[in-house]
């Protein structure tokens, strides 16, 4: 493949303003890699909402800790990596805000939605403990038959396992 | 974009046009202070106007469902008009529509008022 693979990697204070930050910088990178418009509020609302759980559930809002934001775009998707410095979790033990019990929590649908808007998502133990989200996006255009594996693209909500 | 909100009287119901993006931080404590405000002054039955609101995140989610257990352990009810197509999808992945009474006119969601 001729094409190189670009990788960013930022790390973002536990703020709230980190998360309008880590938001605008996928996006300008969504646009520049040809995702359009309905797609780019997906990528936009996942990154979000990743930082949020690093920043609120992950580093409890702790500025001492950090929140480190990596994205790698191959010829085929857009891949976000969102890590906190926390006790990390199981993504299994997350209750489902879709859930007769939970529709009325007022918090708990972060995670449902960077399932529901990106086509690969899964929750893994960083080196230091902490978790780190991992999720994809294919590009526009790009053949789902040259896909390495790890996914096929396309609109599962299922989580796989991440890079 | 901050969130604006301003609350007018339409008969014994309490419009609030909103504009900008309830999200974590301003837009989400904007939205809290208001609505607790309304219902301290006992304005309980409200219509909130989301027509320029185009972006939601799960901390506004979380807001609007809090606000509404808030107005409704008061006796009232919040009610939403006008969603637009973004706001709408949201609703509706998270099943929120089950929850909320939602309307795209005003003066029928005036009159759905008890």
């Amino acid at each position: 493949m001729g094409q190189e693979t670009k990788h960013l990697e930022v790390t973002l204070e536990t703020q709230v303003e980190s998360v309008n930050l880590a938001e605008e910088m996928c996006l300008r990178l969504a646009e520049a890699a040809g995702f359009g418009e309905d797609e780019c509020y997906r990528i936009g609302m996942s990154v979000r909402e990743g930082v949020i759980n690093a920043f609120h559930y992950g580093n409890k809002e702790k500025p001492e800790k950090k929140i480190h934001l990596a994205i790698d775009l191959t010829p085929e998707k857009m891949i976000i990596h969102v890590t906190d410095e926390g006790a990390g979790f199981i993504l299994k033990d997350v209750p489902d805000p879709l859930a007769e019990e939970n529709l009325l929590s007022t918090s708990g649908r972060g995670i449902f939605l960077m399932r529901a808007f990106m086509d690969e998502f899964d929750v893994v133990k960083s080196q230091k403990g902490g978790a780190e989200i991992v999720m994809s996006k294919r590009l526009p255009g790009a053949d789902s038959a040259q896909s390495n594996g790890n996914g096929s693209g396309g609109h599962d909500r299922a989580p796989r396992r991440g890079a | 974009m901050a969130l604006h909100l301003t609350p007018r009287d339409s008969g014994p119901i309490t419009v609030v046009d909103a504009s900008g993006r309830i999200t974590l931080g301003d837009g989400s404590a904007n939205l809290r202070k208001t609505i607790r405000q309304l219902v301290d002054e006992a304005h309980v039955n409200i219509l909130l106007n989301l027509a320029d609101v185009d972006y939601i995140d799960s901390s506004g989610i979380g807001e609007l469902v809090s606000a509404y257990t808030a107005v409704r352990s008061k006796g009232g009810e919040l009610k939403l008009l006008h969603l637009t197509k973004k706001v709408h999808d949201l609703l509706q992945i998270t099943k929120l529509f089950t929850v909320f009474e939602v309307f795209s006119d005003e003066p029928s969601a005036v009159r759905s008022f008890k």
